[in-house]
């Protein structure tokens, strides 16, 4: 119990797991949606491509480099879209041109000018140090935003992930939807990127997912699953990034890990032909 | 029920192409789905069957031509099972629920929506596979849930996309006397088949797709030789059965004695 209670007793602590708990909520619940759909790698991409637009609003306008990230995030996957629906280049091809290169540009705009607020290496790897009641606010309210999406669209965004053909004969916007998933997705990576890191971010929205599809047949009961693990994963490698000194997002990734090679323990065959095909149709619904 | 169409139009089709990346796939077809219509489309692959359907539902915009539908249509749509993603997380119940109207904003289901489900799915005999995966059904079972997600919608107007494409010919026997009841009770069915023998030739109505539309009429108008011949590019020789229609391929099987050198 001591273990537990000691770290709460610091500010900095508190403030930490809460935006861990949250981080971990939110990537968990898109997650789901990602791994469907086999956009992981979107999600790779454009945590990189918001680090671009990151160091290039800390330059431009410091006060606001939030909403500039997270417009540059936006704008990103809509580049990626419209690249892969226009022309013959494949969506991976198109998210690693694109994303990738925002990425160097903020690499050499932090090299030659440095940064105002976070450091290089904690844009990185994540940091719970220095975390502003500002971006708590922040990350609840795009909590809140992500669920109430989750919640109120829940038909039209698990029609569209399933079979979006049949959706859109059915009364379901599909390009709508699929827009303002990338959307939400830009802005919950943009919520989360300070304390789970640009590199680790793609991987709490893919482990909370993956292991909660190995544990149920169900869709409702995955997107319970995996928003729980997630969350479980923020708070357990909270406290194993405080006892270890080492930064909060390695610590959140490597409790998803071991959870991870845990269930596939547990549920052996079953739990990998579950998870099996996750990413089998990415170029279609990335290009439709 | 005559299944030929006389009843009022529900949808139509006026001298329409498609294509796909300035492709041309169908050409000029013209085509009307009435209220008591039960139609085959049937043709080889890549005749153009799946793009028609296209047209119907309107997922496709044609480059020529004009599609009217009635206003407020309700079309319900059963795709190829081929192209379903079978892992993915899904129940039946949830599946079926899915086609629920979309005004509702909770996520989970009402008693009432429950009920409807189930009605649906005992309808079709699969009520007791509610809380199964999809993967664990037979393919007879998955053509029945997406049967029942279409139905859900209670259309006017079921377009079915070879419905009895990879099941055995107990499923497909029943899958027919299903839609011909559905037929029955008052809906419209389009459906594309490549299957001549096992479903084309016990539909009311045909029409020959290869391009354009070949031929259009009961089985006994369109499937003949001629017509057969212009749709799959091949000879056939048409027979008849206990008054049906059974098509015989001419063309010899290696295995024939004397054909092979």
């Amino acid at each position: 119990m001591e273990t537990l209670l000691e770290p709460l007793g610091y500010a900095f602590f508190q403030k930490g797991l809460i935006v861990a708990s949250l981080s971990g909520a939110i990537l968990g619940l898109i997650g789901v949606y990602i791994v469907l759909r086999g956009m992981s790698y979107i999600g790779h991409g454009l945590a990189h491509s918001i680090f671009g637009g990151f160091a290039a609003m800390q330059l431009f306008a410091a006060k606001f480099y939030a909403i500039g990230a997270g417009l540059w995030g936006i704008l990103s996957a809509l580049a990626i879209t419209s690249v892969t629906k226009r022309s013959r280049v494949g969506a991976d091809a198109a998210i690693g041109v694109i994303t990738i290169a925002s990425f160097a540009l903020g690499v050499a705009l932090f090299a030659k000018f440095g940064t105002s607020g976070p450091s290089f290496e904690n844009a990185l790897f994540g940091s719970i140090l220095g975390i502003t009641t500002g971006q708590i606010v922040g990350l609840v309210a795009v909590t809140v935003l992500t669920a109430s999406f989750v919640f109120l669209r829940y038909r039209a965004l698990l029609f569209s992930t399933f079979d979006p053909d049949v959706a859109a004969v059915s009364g379901v916007n599909v390009g709508r939807i699929e827009a303002a998933l990338m959307v939400v997705l830009s802005l919950a990576i943009l919520a989360t990127l300070t304390v789970i890191g640009v590199t680790l971010v793609a991987a709490m929205l893919v482990i909370p997912a993956v292991i909660a599809r190995m544990l149920t047949d169900s869709f409702g009961r995955m997107l319970a699953y995996s928003t729980l693990i997630g969350t479980l994963c923020g708070l357990v490698g909270m406290y194993t990034s405080y006892y270890a000194d080492v930064p909060s997002g390695t610590m959140i990734v490597l409790v998803g890990a071991a959870l991870f090679i845990v269930v596939l323990a547990t549920t052996g065959g079953s739990g990998l032909r579950r998870s099996a095909g996750l990413d089998s149709h990415s170029e279609d619904l990335v290009s439709k | 029920m005559t299944g030929t169409g006389v009843g009022p139009e529900l949808i139509r089709l006026n001298g329409v192409n498609a294509s796909y990346d300035h492709q041309l796939v169908l050409q000029d077809v013209s085509f009307h789905v009435h209220e008591d219509q039960f139609t085959g489309i049937v043709g080889p692959s890549g005749a153009g069957k799946t793009t028609l359907l296209r047209l119907l539902l309107q997922t496709l915009e044609p480059v020529a031509g004009t599609v009217w539908r009635e206003p407020g249509l309700r079309v319900g749509y059963v795709p190829q099972l081929e192209s379903v993603n079978w892992n993915f997380p899904i129940t039946v119940f949830e599946c079926v629920l899915m086609s629920r109207k979309s005004s509702r904003l909770r996520p989970w289901a009402s008693p009432s929506e429950k009920a409807r489900v189930f009605a649906v799915l005992d309808r079709l005999g699969i009520g007791d596979l509610a809380e199964r995966h999809i993967r664990e059904l037979s393919g007879g079972q998955q053509q029945r849930m997406f049967l029942a997600r279409a139905l859900l919608r209670q259309p006017q107007v079921l377009l079915l996309d070879e419905p009895t494409s990879g099941v055995d010919i107990s499923t497909r026997h029943d899958i027919l006397h299903l839609l011909a009841d559905l037929h029955e009770d008052g809906m419209a069915i389009v459906l594309t088949t490549h299957d001549l023998n096992g479903i084309a030739t016990h539909l009311p109505h045909l029409v020959c797709v290869n391009k354009s539309i070949v031929g259009e009429g009961t089985p006994s108008d369109v499937m003949t030789s001629e017509v057969l011949e212009r749709t799959f590019g091949a000879r056939m020789e048409v027979l008849e059965h206990l008054g049906v229609r059974l098509v015989v391929d001419e063309a010899p099987s290696p295995y024939t004695p004397g054909t092979r050198i």
